[in-house]
């Protein structure tokens, strides 16, 4: 049976010559060093998302997010224009952190009129204006309009906050986002406002944990148990995992993949619970309406009536997973150090107008932790012998396409950084180059 | 009864509400965690044949206005989908192959 139609160079991966066949490295996920060079040549430069407009519905509505990577912290604020801004999280007087609670480290948010600085009271407006400073007259010659909030670069796609810590981004957001990201355009991201915020520190490079998510080839083998009956189980194992479509685009890639396209008839084997609940790992059985005439032209590439989900990479650390039965999850990883990350996985719902679809919701929700369990901590596992380095080469099947492209991209745009250059300059990263050279 | 927890139709189920009536998944994850098998397999058993009738029940209200005895019904078939896994695939708590691994629930939609 042919699954999927492959492309005419007889492989996704040939598609692509610049990617290559052969076993790769995986040293760019354990190194210490090539670490501090993505914090430069990536997280720095790289527009990240750090959530949605729902976030901030109202003036004055904000959330801090620490950014490990950047070491920073940020404050993303709608304005009393409604603009939303983001600055980092920091007072001008002694660099007190701004915005925290009780632990400096933890993540805010809420509602206020302007921001006051726990140490000596100074206050800043929605906007980052420094509008009050305790005992003014103590001090000497100072200008209030000069000790504003630093303002971080902040755009808008699709109802997604990105914000870019380099003062002048190489792109644009949506130029940066590229071709991809516009494929998906128009997708109704703005009805789904019932949330499902996953969140856990995983003791592995961030890029694994990508990789893990951007490849399905494992799927009936570590979730095999997951399956309603041993049959059903072996009968995935047997036919094995084959993407609909795979797709590059610069530094993005996307991944479309069969999946739930319709609700199981009745002799189907489905677990009990989901049966009950008419749900599971692919979402709530009956389909919200979204009053679309067509999905964006992006989403289904390979137009198959078997279609389940498209799974969205943007570089570096985001995803946008949209689901047939019409939900959507992201993916975040914050890396934390070479040898873990902050994972994040959150679940969109359009709301549920009764019991029944607010269940449906938590069967959904409930089953996306089991199976991301059993992937996180696979990934601690590898983490921890690829740092033996007893193996230096891996092996990548054409089902891991993707794999194979991240680590091409951060790898390009490391040595492009340190190569001097604006953009990737499309040289291969060498384990001893980054550490010591000018930026 | 002093404090009734659950609608007067579901009272075949009240004897189970104090300890599955969670109004979080953390909750109900941690109470997952620390039950036996046999505790989940005896809820599991009481919950699920009477679960469509509940979801039934349920549906005459708007959601976001439920009665108090209605919304702890809604947590109680939360809890069976908590336990759904381990009592229908896992045959354990813990999710298999999981080790040390966590996830948190850190924002859930209210019921």
């Amino acid at each position: 049976m042919t699954l999927a139609q492959k492309p005419g160079a007889g492989s996704w991966t040939q598609a692509y010559p610049e990617l290559g066949t052969g076993p790769v490295s995986y040293e760019d996920s354990i190194s210490p060093e090539f670490f501090e060079a993505e914090r430069e040549a990536i997280f720095r430069r790289c527009w990240l998302n750090l959530g949605r407009v729902e976030q901030v519905p109202r003036v004055g509505s904000y959330f801090t997010r620490e950014l490990a990577v950047a070491n920073t912290s940020i404050i993303v604020v709608r304005g009393q224009d409604r603009k939303i801004r983001a600055f980092h999280n920091l007072c001008r007087h002694r660099g007190n952190k701004l915005v925290w609670t009780d632990y400096p480290g933890v993540e805010e948010r809420g509602t206020c009129q302007q921001f006051a600085c726990k140490y000596h009271g100074w206050r800043y407006g929605l906007d980052g204006k420094l509008n009050f400073i305790q005992q003014e007259q103590e001090f000497f010659d100072v200008n209030k309009a000069d000790y504003g909030l630093v303002e971080v670069n902040c755009d808008i796609w699709e109802g997604f906050i990105f914000v870019n810590l380099s003062k002048t981004p190489v792109q644009p957001l949506r130029e940066f986002l590229g071709e991809m990201a516009w494929g998906i355009e128009g997708y109704p991201f703005h009805k789904f406002t019932q949330v499902f915020r996953y969140r856990a520190e995983v003791k592995a490079n961030w890029k694994l944990f990508m990789d893990a998510f951007q490849e399905f080839y494992h799927a009936p083998v570590l979730h095999k148990k997951q399956s309603a009956t041993p049959e059903a189980a072996q009968a995935l194992y047997e036919m094995g995992y084959h993407g609909l479509w795979y797709q590059l685009f610069g530094p993005h890639r996307m991944v479309s993949s069969m999946g739930r396209y319709r609700a199981p008839a009745d002799e189907e084997p489905v677990k009990p619970i989901d049966r009950l609940t008419r749900s599971g790992l692919f979402g709530p059985w009956d389909e919200p309406d979204l009053g679309m005439a067509e999905l964006p032209r992006g989403l289904n590439p390979a137009r198959s009536p078997m279609w389940g989900l498209d799974s969205f990479q943007f570089f570096p650390n985001f995803t946008i997973l949209i689901w047939k039965p019409n939900w959507y999850l992201t993916y975040h990883y914050w890396p934390l150090s070479a040898d873990s990350h902050l994972f994040e996985g959150t679940l969109y719902f359009v709301p549920p107008r009764n019991a029944a679809e607010r269940l449906a919701q938590e069967t959904a929700a409930v089953t996306f932790k089991e199976f991301a369990l059993q992937d996180g901590n696979t990934l601690e596992a590898t983490h921890t012998m690829l740092k033996s380095r007893v193996v230096d080469k891996f092996l990548l099947c054409d089902q891991e396409i993707l794999c194979r492209h991240l680590h091409k991209a951060v790898q390009d745009w490391v040595s492009g950084y340190y190569g001097g250059e604006g953009l990737p300059a499309g040289r291969v990263w060498s384990r001893t180059a980054p550490s010591s050279q000018a930026r | 009864m002093a404090h009734q927890l659950l609608p007067d139709e579901f009272a075949d189920l009240e004897s189970f509400a104090p300890h599955w009536v969670l109004r979080t998944e953390r909750e109900r994850y941690a109470k997952r965690l620390a039950s036996s098998m046999e505790q989940m397999q005896a809820f599991y058993d009481a919950a699920f044949p009477r679960a469509r009738a509940a979801v039934n029940y349920l549906n005459q209200f708007e959601l976001d206005n439920l009665p108090e005895q209605a919304r702890n019904l809604l947590y109680l078939l939360f809890s069976l989908v908590m336990v759904s896994f381990p009592v229908e695939v896992w045959k354990q708590p813990h999710v298999p192959d999981a080790g040390a691994a966590y996830l948190d629930l850190v924002e859930e939609p209210g019921p």
